[in-house]
This record gives C-alpha cells, structure tokens and sequence, in this order.
C-alpha cells in the first residue's frame, strides 16, 4: 500500500492507503474525494480527474503522454508544471507520500 | 425518519448517495439495488472489461467501505418490485421500507430480438451489466464466430474487442449506415472504415430475419437471404428505460419517467435521474444515456433534494473507444444541416463540427482531445465558430473569442 494525499478544492485533506498498480484517480474516486468525478473512468476522455501535483512531484512522476497533454493543454485552470490527469498516474511504491490538490472546476 | 430511499444502485443512485452526504446530507438513507454487485462503471463493459483487461474490483464505483463510512445503507439483490404512494413505502421480496422521499435511478434495459425470430435461444445477448458479460465469456474466445446485431456504439464496441480477441465477427445493421441515430455520415465513414481494416465483416442495410437453431442458435438467416453460421450473437438495437414501477405508481411517463427541470416526478416526493428520466428541454423532452448525464443530474436532484431548487440543465458528451480510436463527442447534434471537417495538429486527428445554420451544435472529435476540448468549451459558452473558417482555424484563438 502506497500513502497518497488528496487536498480538496476547499481544503479538506485525506490521506489514503492505495494499492499499487491502482491510478491516482481510482485511489481518490474509491474513497470520495470530492471534485474527482472521473467520468470516464479512466481512459482519458474526460479531464475531470485533474490535479496539481506538488511542485517538488512534478519531475519524479511518469511522462505525459500526448493524449494527456492535449487534454490538459484546453483543461480550465491548467496549469503547466504542475497538472495532471489522475487517472494516468500510476501508484507505485516511488510514490508513497504524492499530495495532489483538486482544482476549482473540472471540465 | 424514514429518510432518502434510492431504487437503483448504479452511477446515477450512487452519484445521488455520494452527493447527498458531500452536501451534509444526515438523515437515513437507503441505496436498493437489483443486482449483486455494488454500484459498478458500465463503459468498461464493453471496452477493457469484455477484453478482460480490467480486472471486476476495479469497475466499482467506490470501495467497499464507503458505504459503511458514510452511512448509506447498500442492499443489494433487492429489486423493487412496488410503491405505494399513498403509505410512502416501497416493497422488494418480503420488506416493506418506507421513505419521505423516494429516488428512482433505475437505469434502461436493453431491447432484445423477439422470441419468434430467435431472440431467446441460449447463445443471444445483449450487453448491460457484469452478469451479461459472464454468461458470454465461455463462448467469447478466438474463432468463435459472433453475429453483432446493431451497428450503434455498443455494438461496435462489442466488435471491434471481438476481433482484437481473434473472434471472427460480422456486424450486421438493417439502418442503410451504422450509427445514422447517432452521428453523422462522416463519423459512420471513419468508423465502417476502421472496422473493416481490422477485419470486421460490416454489412449494412442488411436486417435479421431469424437465428435458427435450439437450445442455442447455430445460423442467422439475413433479409437479404444469406446464411450465416453464428456460435453466438450480442444484440445492441437500444435500450428501453427502465420505468415500469414508475408506470405501475401511476407516475407520468414520456420517453422515461417524466420529470419537471428539477428532477420532480408528478409526485411531488418522487424524483428520477439518469437513463430512466426525461427532462424538460428546448420545448420538448430529453433523455440521455450517458455517464455524464447519470453524474450531473443525479448530483442536481441531490441538491434539490436538500432545498438548492436549481433547474437541470445537460451537458452532454460522450465517449467511445474503438481499437485505438478514442472518439469524444459534445453536445447534441439534432437538426444539424451541416457537418465542417476540421483535420487536427496530430496525425490522423480529425474533427466533425455539426452546424444547425450558423449555430455550432455538437462536434465528434477522433484521436482529436484538442479539438473535442475546445467543441465543449464553445458549446458551455454558446459560442459559434464561423463554419467557413474552422478548417483552418487556431483552436486557441477560438476560445480566446
Ligand atoms: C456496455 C455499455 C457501454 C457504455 N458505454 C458508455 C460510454 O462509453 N460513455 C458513456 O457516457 N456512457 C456509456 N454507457 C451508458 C452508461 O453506462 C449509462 O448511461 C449509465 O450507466 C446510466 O446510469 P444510471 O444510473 O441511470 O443507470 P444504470 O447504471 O443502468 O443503473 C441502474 C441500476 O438500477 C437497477 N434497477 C433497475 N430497476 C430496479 C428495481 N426495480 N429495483 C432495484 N434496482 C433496480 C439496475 O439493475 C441497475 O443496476 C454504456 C452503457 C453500457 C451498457
Ligand atoms: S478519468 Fe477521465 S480523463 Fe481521467
């Protein structure tokens, strides 16, 4: 189990035990996260499991992959260096301590 | 406090659940559900899930202890078979529960072949749930030969994972194109196209006229009078929604359960959302089958529920995935007169923007998210692109308008 943190739009914070090979998405959708909609499940379609990494993450998590990044490019309130669509973030033990921040609206 | 009781623990009743306690919502309340599994993603269904590249745990929704930490009460394998208005209960097997506002989030049945012309012989199925999906998988495996009838997302979807597993498939579509209910030539083209390379035996205009055989149907006999042998069919021609208790209570129903901009049935304490429920819109009604639709109106009629009264207003996209296509669609294309193809920055993106006038409508983008993402943001700001000019337009520079 992996320890990821989830900060709210509002604030709230959760810190929870995601099994590795699971998504960053799936870690905040099984648990409830508030703002993490993922309505398509996880195949990229949707942006709606955007977060802001911490910046000192941004380097250490995997690359993005041109589907990502065109769907970040046009995603309200992206911001470059530290954006991501949850859902292509793979937990592994690397990432044992990964906060994410919900942005204010999703798409 | 007898609280929220919610029929239907799919997307739209967990959705509602989920919004009711994020709202602060702290009174009883009770999610009933029919079938065995807590509430699940349907997409995968008939995507990564009938591949069986995603293992069943992760369809759900929520974990396990969700349920428990947030204090709905999940009952599955309980089907609601009865309401009673009058004594605000509802009734499934032996229990009788009682409510102060009911929720009906019952979801849409697929159509299926009449029994005359084979519709009930033991290798026929259609696709909705977990269980559909295992009662195929003994028979879905690689060259097995499988009949898909019904050439709408479902159903090729359905064909387009059947190949890739090595099934050898023919789609049939009695429409003269595949998805002429739901899109437009151009997107049918790209996809009949797609289908075909990867091996697909795509034929339409071509109706059923009967599968034969017993227990189990061994041929397909096509209107046009060719034979087919068939080791199993998936039948994808629509679906129903699912809204015969609402019927039984004597609740309005038109094209799904009706409701008022709220998510109000005729009964002032019942309320309905997602693939079940039509909405008021545009002078008429709408119903959508979508995982959007089931989210937002599900989470509209939450806060409505707990006093917001902010009237519905859809969204709507959608998406599908195909081989390694991704198709992202926005917004609604009824009454479109003209379809402007935009090729995109990547290679083979491509977008189709549907025009009704000058009216920018809905767009189906393909391999194309930049295009999809800049469709949806124009249609939530009602903005119309000059169709003359969104060939060769900046994407940036439009929604910077
Ligand atoms: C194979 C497949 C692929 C799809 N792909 C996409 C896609 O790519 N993109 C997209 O946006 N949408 C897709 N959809 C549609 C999407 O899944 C639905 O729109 C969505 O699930 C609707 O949610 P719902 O809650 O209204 O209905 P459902 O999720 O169907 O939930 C309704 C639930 O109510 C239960 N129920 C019904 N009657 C009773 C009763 N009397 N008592 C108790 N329980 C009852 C049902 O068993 C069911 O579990 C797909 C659907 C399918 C089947
Ligand atoms: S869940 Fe849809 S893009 Fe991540």
């Amino acid at each position: 189990m992996v320890k990821i943190i989830y900060i709210e739009h509002a604030g709230k914070r959760h810190e929870f035990d995601v099994a590795a090979g699971q998504s960053v998405m799936e870690g905040a959708r099984d648990n409830g996260v508030d703002g993490i909609v993922a309505e398509c499940g996880g195949c990229c379609s949707c942006s709606t499991c955007h977060v802001y990494v911490a910046e000192d993450w941004f380097d250490r998590l995997p690359p993005i992959e041109p589907m990502e990044e065109d769907m970040l490019d046009f995603a309200p309130g992206m911001e470059p260096g530290r954006s991501r669509l949850s859902c292509q973030l793979t937990v592994t033990e690397e990432l044992d301590g990964l906060t994410v921040q919900v942005p204010a609206e999703q798409a | 406090m007898s609280g929220i009781v919610v029929v239907g623990a799919g997307q739209a009743g967990l959705s509602l659940g989920a919004k009711l306690r994020a709202e602060g919502y702290s009174g009883a309340l009770t999610l009933l559900g029919e079938e065995a599994w807590p509430p699940y993603q349907r997409p995968p269904l008939s995507k990564k899930f009938l591949l069986g590249e995603l293992p069943r745990e992760r369809l759900s929704l929520r974990s396990p202890e969700f349920y428990g930490e947030h204090d709905i009460d999940l009952k599955l394998g309980a089907r609601v078979e009865a309401i009673d208005r009058d004594a605000g209960q509802v009734r499934f097997g032996d229990h009788v529960l009682a409510y102060d506002r009911l929720v009906l989030t019952t979801g849409a049945c697929p159509r299926r072949l009449p029994a005359a012309i084979g519709g009930e012989l033991g290798n026929v199925f259609t696709l909705r749930g977990i269980d559909d999906v295992d009662a195929m998988a003994p028979r879905f495996k690689p060259g097995a030969r499988l009949l898909v009838v019904g050439g709408g997302y479902i159903g090729l979807e359905a064909a387009a994972i059947a190949a890739r597993s090595g099934l050898e498939v023919t789609l049939i579509e009695s429409a003269p194109r595949i998805l002429g209910r739901v899109a437009a030539a151009e997107t049918a083209d790209y996809f009949r196209r797609l289908h075909r390379k990867n091996g697909v035996d795509l034929r339409e205009g071509t109706g059923l006229r009967r599968l034969v055989g017993g227990p189990a149907a061994r041929a397909a006999e096509l209107a046009d009078g060719t034979t087919l042998d068939v080791d199993l069919a998936i039948v994808g021609i629509g679906v129903e929604p699912a809204a015969a208790l609402a019927q039984q209570a004597r609740l309005a129903v038109d094209n799904g359960i009706a409701t008022d901009a709220y998510g109000r049935t005729t009964d002032p304490n019942i309320f309905a959302a997602g693939d079940c429920a039509s909405f008021p819109h545009g002078g008429g009604r709408l119903r959508l089958e979508s995982v959007q639709n089931a989210i937002e109106h599900a989470e509209c009629v939450g806060r409505n529920l707990l006093g917001a009264e902010t009237p519905y207003r859809a969204q709507p996209w959608f998406w599908s995935d195909q081989y390694d296509v991704k198709l992202q669609i926005a917004g609604l294309n009824t009454g479109y007169d003209r379809v402007v193809v935009r090729n995109g920055e990547r290679e083979g993106a491509v977008s189709h923007w549907y025009y009704a006038g000058r009216r920018f409508i809905a767009i189906d983008a393909i391999n194309d998210p930049r295009a999809y993402m800049t469709g949806r943001r124009l249609l939530g700001a009602g903005i119309s692109p000059d169709p003359d000019d969104l060939a060769a337009a900046d994407l940036k520079t439009l929604t910077a308008a």
